[in-house]
């Protein structure tokens, strides 16, 4: 057993929009709430993608200037040490090309797809918020949003509402 | 590995508490683990979750994801928050006799 306190509450900041950006968060979260610790999800910046009904079910993984997308590679056979050349990344198809192949394997390790993880999320008790600034900022209000999507906050009452969480952004 | 006194007989423990023998489970030592964690009475809907997640021990070694006992067993995300508060994968697992769960989601 440890010597420190558990932790009870986690508010989570997710300000990036690509698949595999997206993913801890809803992870995180989630993995909290198995815990039995109570968790939030701020969704602000690119972040909003992975709540915008429009978007959420198509989040990519970025193949160009990704200078780790060498970790994919054994997923083509090849060695994980093999750098992703940014100009093959570029051409049209391959990032549906490398989402697909990340979808497949979350897939074997039974991790839902976006859409379906914001439903289990939003059933398993996590509260996400989209980000006021940048709601504003995109031209975007409550109907572009996912329903499990609780409201919008300012940074301020995101920050009153983490009140006793740890705070971690992705 | 430790042992226990529970519902008249010993039972060994993992180093996490969970049960080191799923064989040696019974339901009267489920009753007893669940109201150790704050769970009065075992219902069916309890019974349906503690029973897929030892088929699924059984069956591949590990307890199910809550994806999987959600779309296999019937007993919605909610629900299963409901029925084991403050925790689920973790405390099911405990009642149903199986050890804590590995993955993630």
């Amino acid at each position: 057993m440890s010597e420190y306190e558990p932790i009870k509450k986690v508010s989570l900041v997710c300000s990036k929009g690509g698949l595999d950006e997206v993913y801890p968060s809803l992870i995180m979260a989630n993995g909290a709430r198995m815990e039995g610790i109570e968790a939030s999800i701020f969704f602000t910046f690119f972040g909003l993608n992975a709540i915008v009904k429009k978007t959420h079910k198509n989040l990519k993984v970025a193949t160009v200037g990704n200078a780790a997308l060498n970790m994919a590679m054994p997923m083509l056979k090849m060695p994980i040490t093999m750098p992703f050349p940014t100009l093959l990344g570029a051409i049209p198809g391959v990032s549906n090309f490398a989402t697909w192949l990340m979808k497949n394997e979350m897939e074997k390790l039974d991790v839902p797809p976006v859409d379906e993880f914001l439903e289990m999320c939003e059933a398993a008790g996590v509260e996400m918020y989209a980000c006021k600034m940048t709601v504003d900022m995109f031209k975007l209000s409550m109907d572009d949003f996912v329903p499990q999507v609780k409201g919008i906050m300012t940074v301020g009452e995101f920050y009153e509402k983490s009140a006793g969480a740890q705070i971690i952004f992705t | 590995m430790t042992t226990k006194e529970i519902a008249g007989v010993t039972i060994e423990l993992d180093e996490n508490g969970f049960m080191a023998d799923h064989k040696a489970w019974t339901k009267e030592i489920a009753a007893v683990f669940a109201k150790e964690e704050g769970i009065d009475e075992l219902t069916d809907r309890h019974f349906i979750v503690i029973e897929f997640m030892r088929k699924e021990f059984e069956e591949n070694g590990t307890g199910p994801s809550i994806r999987k006992l959600n779309k296999q067993s019937g007993v919605s995300t909610k629900e299963l928050y409901d029925l084991f508060p403050g925790g689920p994968a973790k405390k099911a697992a405990l009642i149903a006799g199986i050890p804590k769960p590995q993955g993630c989601v």
